[in-house]
Formats: structure tokens, sequence, C-alpha cells
């Protein structure tokens, strides 16, 4: 029996000193970016320091308050990339003349401000498996909205927004989290039945037709958001969910491929029937063809993009000594090309960095949280932000075709920050379960880590398998 | 379960490996590629948001970046006396890019050069911009002046002025001229239409500088090839006794080739070299092409550097000689006929190798590059191209052309008390065309020549082309002589 105990530390003190490096990295972007333009300290620049600070310092209190064991890497991640997207946003507004980063920090309050009530009111991600099947209607009215007549909007070929009057939203964005907390709980719930009925060929175990269903509904929602909102980007993430979460709770590679198959089969049928994803993969493999090149929604867009990038080289121009304006839509799906023009292939590789750490830090919580519901949504939810960065980045870089997704946390947008920053507030409070110490009793394994007054209403399936996985998990404690 | 996530975790890394991949990619492998391609404007918007060095001519700017307050760019150039300056500075333009020397020089001026490797790292520190360096040229303003108003308006023409013993050009001027801030304006709509009206200025090419890039016959001053090749091949001596007839018939042809009705060549049917070049004879240089052969003309022409181009910096096209010719299309190539062409300054260049006693000097236009903080970084020495042929034979053309000055047909060249050394050459243009190019080419004094003076007028008739070549040479050594 083991001696030694690692008493299980809060790291706030981490998090708060990580957090002042972060904003010393935003903070000083947007300094960089005023003083180039030798106007450093104007009103824009207090606001959108000042307004960041206080929210991250917010966070940071309310973590003391509520989840204080949470990775204490995360929030300064987010917030340093929360920052740097607000500075180059800020540094496009002064060559264009925009307002977006006024926008962009109303947009960030708003977002943290909903991620802190998430935290504060919800306590424990654990909550949320009681509404596994509201998740799916929620996902599913989330989804029509654009569609309905008078709501919806249709900007730039995508039927994905709706009008709220003071903004338009993108309810997809959303609707990614709602759907990551049904397939969670019902594939928490259903996973022995799924894993242990069906058939064996040869090295595959291939499901019954029944427990098809969510694989169903999953290749449902990605083909009809394809179909709809004629919408690649949210299509393809919503695919890559899907068959992540399958995979985790399965463990089993014949359900990918089937999956596989099936995208196989509809983004085919997709390219046959639909001209915008036949433009869109034209744009991609032909996009130095001058007739692909100066066509309407062409690769016109992504070929200035490059031109960003590559003029940036491997230091870059400097904040503000760029011209990364020229390229359409730089603050939002092609603000990767933005950065990559005036900090470099450094100073980007640095910005993925942040995206590889902050996955890592989610994967961990799922990792350690000992609730299968957890560990589904926190890997669901971690795998999207890598799936974005990639489906954004490669597009931008011509590895895979430009679709529109954006780029979590640096781009414009408002339905998207909103979004991901409700992410990560479900990753900190699935990474505070997952580090919390489960509180020893005299009886050890009778009763669960910490009492949690939502949690009671929980079907016995799930507290028997909860405390099944705990006892793996249990710390050797040495008994006075 | 576990195993499953940290599987999905590497699939996740994979994912941004690929990603660090395709970045490097575009970033740094094909960059070069990327920036170069015809579709970036992003090089040419950042090179007009540069502090642009400016070039001088004895220390005043010709062509030099002002602060832009009224558009979207740092800096408009401005090009100060633009149209005696124009075909040399050319223009640099958001539309039509960079000639001459705002593209020769275009990594000194843009501050890209290697020499500015350092700054471009303190750049990095600092957030200052590289200003870029300014280029000097060799240009005399007085010089280029008068050169510039010996050619009246009208005419199409150009006069180069070259120090001998250098290679560096004192003047270098070209008409019909136009003005280069006409193509540097930021409004890519005027720039056009400003264009359009340049192209319809006749004998006008804004892209080209005419002493340099223009092909011209050049009638007989390719004489003096014919001479040094005679005279290098040691079949011919300054005792040479060549037959003078008034008309040669060409092998092989019912033509013939005649001397100048006119002129003076008819009072003797034997000559000597003194007398066929001060006279400009034809039928003894025919006969010595055909006898030395195509390829000894060639070779001595490839001397005197035809056949290659130059970066000075700007580019200078090659001159032609034409290969595989039958003897008759020879015998017509000896007097600068047929498809014989020459640019203004190889004319210049071959003077300039007879001039410096056979030593031909590599053509140059920069005098020094400065960097912003004044510090030079290059200022080229006079550099010998090649030896176009011995001193003996070049001191004998010397005093030969000092001969065609002072009592043959350019006498109008003379300036009393001095040894001026020249050639004339008159090139018919077609059969039947009253046009003719009319050339001059020369230098002074003789026996330590200060400057070479090569004048060619297109296509003008007989008497007004003698009029605007021999005077306007011998104004201009006056004016190198009186400084």
């Amino acid at each position: 029996m083991s001696e030694l105990q690692t008493a299980p530390k809060s790291r706030r003190n981490t998090e708060l000193l990580l957090l002042l490096l972060a904003l010393v990295v935003g903070v000083g972007a947007n300094m960089l970016v005023g003083l180039d333009q030798d106007r450093a300290f104007d009103q824009d620049f207090f606001a959108q320091s000042i307004t960041l600070a206080a929210v991250a310092l917010a966070v940071h209190v309310v973590l003391r308050l509520r989840a204080k064991y949470a990775d204490p890497v995360i929030l300064p991640i987010v917030i340093a990339l929360n920052g740097i997207g607000l500075a180059m946003i800020h540094r496009l507004d002064i060559a264009t003349g925009d307002a977006a980063a006024a926008r962009q920090l109303m947009w960030t309050g708003l977002a943290i401000a909903a991620m802190i009530a998430l935290i504060w009111l919800l306590r424990d991600h654990r909550v949320l498996r009681r509404f596994t099947y509201i998740s799916l209607i929620v996902s599913a009215v989330l989804l029509m909205l654009p569609l309905l007549p008078g709501v919806g909007v249709e900007l730039n070929g995508a039927r994905i927004w709706v009008n709220l009057g003071f903004a338009t939203f993108q309810p997809g964005e959303i609707a990614k989290i709602t759907l990551a907390i049904f397939f969670a709980g019902y594939l928490s719930t259903n996973r022995d039945l799924i894993l242990l009925a069906g058939k064996k060929v040869g090295p595959l175990q291939l499901p019954r037709w029944r427990d098809l269903g969510p694989m169903v509904v999953a290749w449902l929602v990605s083909i009809g958001v394809l179909i709809f909102q004629r919408d690649l980007g949210s299509s393809i993430l919503f695919f890559g969910l899907f068959m992540v979460m399958i995979y985790v709770a399965t463990s089993r590679i014949s359900w990918i491929l089937i999956g596989l198959l099936m995208i196989v089969f509809g983004g085919f049928v997709a390219f046959k029937l639909f001209p915008h994803v036949t433009a869109r993969i034209d744009g991609w493999i032909n996009a130095f063809d001058p007739e692909v090149y100066n066509r309407i929604g062409g690769s016109h867009q992504i070929v200035q993009g490059l031109f960003g990038l590559a003029s940036g080289g491997l230091t870059g121009t400097g904040l503000g000594q760029g011209r990364p304006d020229i390229v359409t839509f730089a603050n939002s799906d092609m603000i990767i090309a933005a950065l990559g023009e005036e900090l470099g292939l450094v100073g980007l590789s640095a910005i993925v960095l942040l995206y590889v750490l902050l996955v890592t830090r989610g994967v961990r919580a799922a990792l350690g949280t000992r609730d299968s519901f957890g560990k589904l949504l926190a890997t669901g939810l971690s795998f999207t932000l890598a799936l974005q960065c990639f489906v954004v980045i490669g597009g931008v870089t011509r590895l895979i075709p430009l679709t529109g997704l954006t780029t979590p946390f640096l781009a414009a947008g408002g339905s998207s920050l909103l979004a991901n920053w409700l992410i990560i507030g479900l990753l900190l409070l699935i990474s505070d379960a997952a580090r919390r110490p489960a509180v020893p009793g005299p009886s050890g394994a009778s009763h669960a880590p910490r009492p949690v007054s939502g949690v009671r209403g929980r079907s016995t399936t799930g507290r028997a398998r909860t405390d099944g996985n705990r006892t793996h998990n249990t710390r050797e404690v040495k008994q006075p | 379960m576990n195993q499953a996530i940290r599987n999905t975790w590497i699939i996740a890394i994979a994912m941004f490996a690929l990603l660090f991949g395709s970045l490097t990619v575009v970033q740094f492998f094909e960059a070069d590629n990327l920036n170069a391609n015809d579709w970036n404007s992003r090089t040419l918007y950042k090179d007009f948001d540069k502090n642009r060095g400016a070039i001088l001519v004895a220390g005043n700017p010709i062509a030099e970046s002002v602060p832009s307050s009224d558009d979207e760019f740092e800096f408009q150039r401005v090009y100060n006396e633009p149209e005696l300056y124009g075909p040399l500075t050319g223009f640099y333009s958001l539309v039509y890019g960079a000639t001459q020397m705002e593209s020769a020089m275009n990594e000194e001026l843009s501050g890209s050069s290697n020499d500015f490797f350092y700054d471009r790292i303190l750049q990095l520190f600092s957030g200052s911009q590289v200003a870029g360096a300014s280029v000097e040229l060799t240009i005399d303003p007085e010089l280029q002046k008068l050169a510039y108003d010996l050619l009246p308006d009208g005419v199409k023409g150009s006069i180069v002025v070259m120090d001998p013993k250098t290679g560096n050009i004192l003047a270098m001027v070209s008409k019909p001229s136009f003005d280069p801030n006409q193509l540097a304006g930021h409004n890519t709509d005027d720039v056009a239409a400003n264009m359009a009206k340049l192209e319809e200025v006749p004998g006008l090419s804004p892209f080209t500088n005419p002493a340099t890039e223009s092909l011209l016959a050049p009638g007989s001053v390719f004489k003096l090839v014919d001479t040094a090749a005679a005279l290098e091949s040691g079949k011919y001596d300054e005792n040479s006794k060549l037959d003078n007839p008034a008309e040669l018939p060409l092998p092989g042809t019912n033509i013939s080739l005649p001397n100048f009705v006119n002129g003076g060549c008819s009072a003797r049917t034997t000559a000597d070299f003194s007398f066929a070049l001060e006279q400009s004879c034809n039928t003894p240089f025919a006969q010595i092409a055909m006898d030395l052969g195509e390829d000894a003309i060639a070779d001595q022409a490839a001397k005197f550097g035809f056949g290659e181009s130059y970066n000075i910096p700007t580019n200078v096209t090659a001159s032609q000689f034409p290969t595989g010719m039958s003897d008759d299309l020879l015998a017509q190539a000896a007097i600068g006929q047929y498809d014989v062409r020459v640019t203004p300054l190889q004319v210049a260049m071959m003077t300039s190798a007879i001039a410096n006693d056979g030593m031909l000097m590599k053509p140059n236009l920069v005098r020094t590059v400065r960097a912003p903080d004044l510090r030079v970084l290059d200022s080229p020495k006079p550099e010998e191209l090649q030896r176009s042929l011995s001193a003996e034979n070049a001191q004998l053309i010397q005093q030969w052309m000092v001969n065609a000055v002072d009592r043959g047909i350019a006498n109008r060249a003379a300036i009393p008390g001095v040894k001026v050394a020249g050639k004339t050459g008159t090139a018919e243009l077609l059969a039947g065309s009253e046009g003719n190019n009319s050339w001059f080419t020369g230098f002074a004094p003789a026996d330590d020549p200060q400057a070479v003076v090569s004048v060619v007028i297109e296509d003008v008739d007989l008497a007004t082309g003698s009029q605007l070549t021999s005077p306007s040479a011998r104004q201009l050594l006056e004016a190198v002589l009186n400084k």
C-alpha cells in the first residue's frame, strides 16, 4: 500500500499568474497595433484592455468560488486567444474603418457572462445528463430556425443565420453543444447495449440495426445542414463530433468505418448535386486557374489569403505593418491569414500550439473525470475545437477545401464566440470534477465523489456506472 | 474508454501536425513563388507604403518619394524634371510596374537588398520602417540639359555622352520623352488613361529607353568596325592602298554598291584608310569585308560589344551583326546597312574603345548607392569589359577620325584649337524613303579624350540630319572641355 499522497492543489494561483501573462499578450498586441498607427492609447485601446482584463479576472474569481479545482491552464489560453483576436480585429478596423472590434468586445463580455452563469448555476456537468432528450429537441429547433421565413437570413450563400434585431446569430454554433450533450447522454446510457448486441463478422463487431439510431441522427443532421443550409463547414464539424463520440463510447473502429462510408457516399452525392459544394472543391483544386480565380465565389479569397501568409514568411511583417485588409473577410473567415501575415510562421505556430495545449487539457479532463457522460462530453467538445481549427486553418492553407467556419476565439463573430466560451465553461466544470479530490469516507466506495444537489434525480444505471468508474480511480489515501 | 480518448487525442494531434506542415509549406517553402505571383498586388502595396529611396543627379533628386496624405498609400513617387530624365528613371507604377532605373535598382531603392539585413532585424524590434537607399547617377545635369535641348522637339533621336576612360555615362537623353509622373499616380483609372495617351505619341514607348534599347541601322559609323577588323587581321596597315571605285558590282547580283554621288570620294580611285574614312567612301569597306569574310567582321563587332546585352544597371539590348550572309549582303552590312542594328549606346561604346586606346570600359550609370544614414553601400569602380583592339591600331583610327573632322565630312564638329575625332553615318531606312538615320560619333581631345559623344537622329532628311548631329556633338564636347 502506497504511503504517498499528492495532496490535490487547486492551482488557482498558477491560473492567476498565467492569466496575467495572457493579458500581457493580448493587451500588448493591441498596444502594438495602436503604436504603429500613432494612436497607441486611444479610447478603443483602453475600452478593450480594461474589459478583457475585467472579464478574465471575473471568471477567475468565479472559479475560485465555484470550481476550485478546474484546470488552471484552460482559461489563460482562451483569454490569450481572445485578446489576440481582438487586437487583430482592432487592427483591421483601423485599416477598413469598421467597428468590428467594438462588437467583438461586446460579444466577448456577453459570452463570458453566459459562461459565468453556466458555471455558477450548473456547478456540476452531470446535471446536463438529465437534459439528454431535451437537448436533442433544442438542437433540432436551433438547426431549423434559420430555415423559418422571417426569422432566418441568408448571408454569403449560407442560410445559417437568424435575425435578432440588433445582430445576426448563428444558432448552429449553439447546436453543436446541445448535440454533444445529447450524444454524451444517449451513448453513456446505452453504451452496454450497443456494445454487446450485434453480430460479429470477421474482426468487425457490427451493431444491431436498432442501435444504429444515433448514427442515423448524426448522418441526417450533417447532410441536412449541408443540403438546406448550404454550410459545408458545419456539416463536417457535426459529423466529426458524432464519429468521435461514438468511437469513444464503443471503442469500435467498425462504427467509424460505417460512418466514414456513409459520409463518403453523402459527400459524393453532394459534390454531384450541389453546385456550391462543387464550386468549393473546384476552388480548392484549381485555385490558380485564372478562370476559377476570376469567377465570383471562386478561389480569389483563398489565393489572396495564401499571398498574405506568404508575405508574412517566417517572422511576419509585424502587427500593423502588413496589408491583411486586402483579403475579403479578413477579420472572420480569414483571420488566420491576417495573423500569419503579420506574426509570421513563428507567431502563427505559437497560436496553433495554444490550441494544441487547449485541446490536450480538454482531453486531460476527459481522462480524469470519473463519469462516462463527462468523459464523452469533454472528448467531444475538445475534439470540436480541434476540428474547427483543422477545417479553418486547413482551408486557409489549401490543405482541404475552404469552408465557412470560424477560428475559435480569434475570428470576429458573436455566435461562435458565445458557443466556444460555453464549451470552455463545460470543460472547466468537467476538469474541476476530474481534479477534485475524492472525499474519503469511512467505508470508501459507498458514495459519490461529492454530493451534488443537482445530481440527485439521475437514473440508477448512471449512478452505478459513475460509482463503478470511481473505484478504479480512487486515490490511495493514507488512513490516519 | 480511456484508451479511445487517448486515441482521439492522437487523431487531434495528427490534425494539428498536418496544419503545421501546411503552414510551413505556404509560409516558407512556397512563399517566394506566392510572393512573385502576378496576381499578388501585396508586394506592390507593400512597396508603395515604403519610403523608397531617391534617384539623385549631382545631389538633387530626380525621383523621390514624398508623404502622400490623400489616399491609402503612405508615399507618392514624384519625378522632378520628368521629361529630361524620364527614359533614365523609368517609372514606378501601381498599374504598369517598374521600369528602367526604378526596376534595375529596385532592391536598393526599396531597401530589400541584402545590404539592409541588419536594418531589417532592427526593424523587427523597433517597429520602424526601413527606408530605401538613394541611388546617385553618373549623369552631369548640365550636359544632360544641354543634350536634351539640342534635340529639337518633334524629332526622334538620342544622345549619349560617356567618359571613355571609366565607362561612366555623363548624359543620356532621348526624344520624344514623357512625364513619368503621369504613370506614378495611385488612381489606376487615371494612370491607364494617361498611358493610353502616351502610347499614341508617335515614336514614343514609355517602357523603353531608346538610347539603350532601340535598335537602329548604323550606316557609316559601322566602318569603324571594318577598319578595326582590317588592322587587327594583320592584312592591312596604315599604308594599305584600297581600291575606291565609284561603284562596286555586288557578286551574284546585277546591282552595284555606289559611293555617295556628290561626295569627295570620286576624287580618287585608290584611297588609304584616312581618305576613305574622311570622305566615308563605301566601296573600300565593302571590299575589305568581302576580303576578310563575315567571321572576321563579326568577331571585331563582338569585341566592341555586339551580341551581348548589358546591365548598366538598366538593360541594354544586344546590338546585332547578321550571320550567314552571302557576299553581296556582307558588302551592304559592312557599310552599316542590311540587317546590322545597333543601340545608340553601342555606338558610344565602340567609339569609347577606340578613344581609350583599345580598351572597352563597362558602361555605367550608377555613381553611389547610399543608405538613409548616408553610409555608402556601393560605389561601382570603373570596370574593363574587354580589349577591343590593340592600342597601336586604336591610335591609328583616332588619328583618322581627327582627320575626318579636320578635313573630312565631319568638319562641322570641329572646335578651334582642339583635336576633335569623329565619324558620321547615314543609314538609309527603306528603298525609296526620304528618311535616314543620321549619326555622329566622336570624342575630344583626341590625345586625352574627356568624353565620347554619340548622336543619332532617326528618320530625317539628309540636310536636317547633318545639321543636328555634328554641330550638336561639337557643342557638347565644348561644354565638357569648358568644365
